[in-house]
C-alpha cells in the first residue's frame, strides 16, 4: 500500500471525465487500498475520489462514521456510483484535499438514493441524507471533472437556509 | 519588509470603483491578495492586500490621483503578509432584534469571555425607521467548544435579542 500524490486545483486532469471500472481485478483491489491509505492520510477527510490521485475511473471511497450524531452507512467503497434520485437541498460548508486552504458553501441535495457496485462488483444501494448525502455528492462530482468551487454560493446567504424552516 | 501593502478606501458609492482602482494597481505592476468590499450604508469601503516592489511612496503616488477623483479617502499600512493557513470557522453566530444600543457590545464580549475568535462579522440595520430590527452574523473559532458560547450567550435571549448558534461543519473530500 502506499500514500499516493493527490492532484492539486489547478491541475487540468482533475477537469477530465473518469470511466467506468470494467475489470474487478486484484489490480483494482490493490489500487482501492492505496486511495484509501491516501484518504487516511489527508486532514480529516471523510472522502476520496479516484482522479484525485490521478486514477480516472469511477470509484470513490466515504466514510463519515467518524462523526458524532452523523446518520451514515459505515465505511463505503463505491464502484461505478450513480445517483439516481435527489430530493430536498441545504447549504454546507465544504473543503477539499485538492484544494488546499480554502472552504465554502455549497448547496447539495439533502437526500438522495445512490447505486453502486462494491469492490468486487456486486450491487449496492443506499437512502442517504445529511452529511453522507453531501459527501457522495461531493466525491461522484469529481468522477465528472466538478470541483466544489464550480458550485459555490455566496457566503453571506446562511441567514435564508434556517434548518428551522424545513 | 515583504511589500505587502493595506490599501483602505472609503467614500460615497458610485459604479466602476473597483474597476478603476484595481486597474490602476494592476497597470503599475501590483498584485492583489485577499480583498473585501462592503457597501456600508451608503459608504464604499474596500481592504486590500497590495504587494509592490515601488514601495509606499510609490503605491501612493499611483493611488492619490485615483482617490482623488473618485472622491475616496485613502490609507495605507505596510503589513506582514504570505501564504498562510486560514483558520476554519466552526461556528456561526446568528442574532436579530429590534434595533438598540449595546447588541453587538454584549454578543462579542460574551462569546469572547466563551472563547470565540470572530474571523467573521456583518450587521446591518433593516426594519423600518418607526421598527428598526439589527442583524448580527458571525463567524468563528470556537476555542472551548460551540456549546460554551451557545450557553454563554443564552442569558441575552431575555433581553430580548434572539440569539442562534450553530455549528458550521466543514466537509472535506
Amino acid at each position: 500500500m502506499a500514500v499516493l500524490e493527490i492532484l492539486r486545483y489547478p491541475d487540468e486532469r482533475l477537469r477530465q471525465v473518469s470511466r467506468p471500472v470494467e475489470q474487478f481485478d486484484a489490480a483494482l483491489q490493490a489500487r482501492i487500498d492505496d486511495l484509501e491509505e491516501t484518504r487516511r492520510a489527508g486532514p480529516g477527510a471523510v472522502g476520496i475520489a479516484a482522479p484525485q490521485v490521478a486514477w480516472f475511473e469511477r470509484v470513490v471511497i466515504v466514510d463519515v462514521s467518524g462523526r458524532r450524531k452523523t446518520r451514515n452507512h459505515g465505511h463505503l467503497i463505491l464502484v461505478n456510483p450513480e445517483i439516481t434520485e435527489w430530493e430536498g437541498f441545504g447549504i454546507g460548508r465544504e473543503g477539499c484535499l485538492s484544494v488546499p486552504d480554502y472552504t465554502g458553501n455549497v448547496v447539495r441535495a439533502e437526500r438522495v438514493h445512490l447505486q453502486a457496485l462494491d469492490r468486487e462488483g456486486n450491487p449496492l444501494s443506499f437512502d442517504m441524507e445529511g452529511f453522507e448525502a453531501r459527501a457522495v455528492q461531493h466525491e461522484l462530482d469529481h468522477l465528472d471533472g466538478l470541483l466544489f468551487l464550480d458550485r459555490l454560493v455566496s457566503r453571506r446567504q446562511d441567514l435564508f437556509q434556517r434548518k428551522n424552516y424545513e | 519588509m515583504s511589500n505587502w501593502y493595506m490599501l483602505t478606501l472609503v467614500g460615497k458609492d458610485r459604479p466602476g470603483i473597483v474597476a478603476t482602482v484595481a486597474t490602476a494597481l494592476y497597470e503599475a505592476g501590483s498584485n492583489l491578495g485577499e480583498t473585501s468590499m462592503l457597501l456600508l450604508g451608503d459608504n464604499f469601503t474596500i481592504m486590500m492586500m497590495v504587494h509592490s516592489d515601488a514601495g509606499e511612496a510609490g503605491l501612493r503616488r499611483v493611488l492619490e490621483p485615483v482617490a482623488r477623483s473618485l472622491n475616496l479617502v485613502l490609507h495605507i499600512d505596510a503589513i506582514e503578509a504570505r501564504l498562510h493557513q486560514r483558520p476554519v470557522p466552526d461556528v456561526c453566530i446568528l442574532v436579530h432584534g429590534a434595533d438598540k444600543a449595546g447588541i453587538v457590545a454584549k454578543v462579542t464580549a460574551k462569546a469572547a469571555e466563551a472563547g470565540l475568535n470572530i474571523l467573521d462579522l456583518e450587521s446591518v440595520v433593516g426594519g423600518t425607521e418607526a421598527h428598526p430590527i439589527y442583524i448580527l452574523q458571525i463567524e468563528g473559532v470556537a476555542a472551548r467548544g460551540v456549546e460554551t458560547i451557545e450557553q454563554a450567550l443564552e442569558p441575552l435571549q431575555a433581553e430580548g435579542i434572539k440569539i442562534d448558534v450553530r455549528p458550521i461543519d466543514t466537509l472535506i473530500g
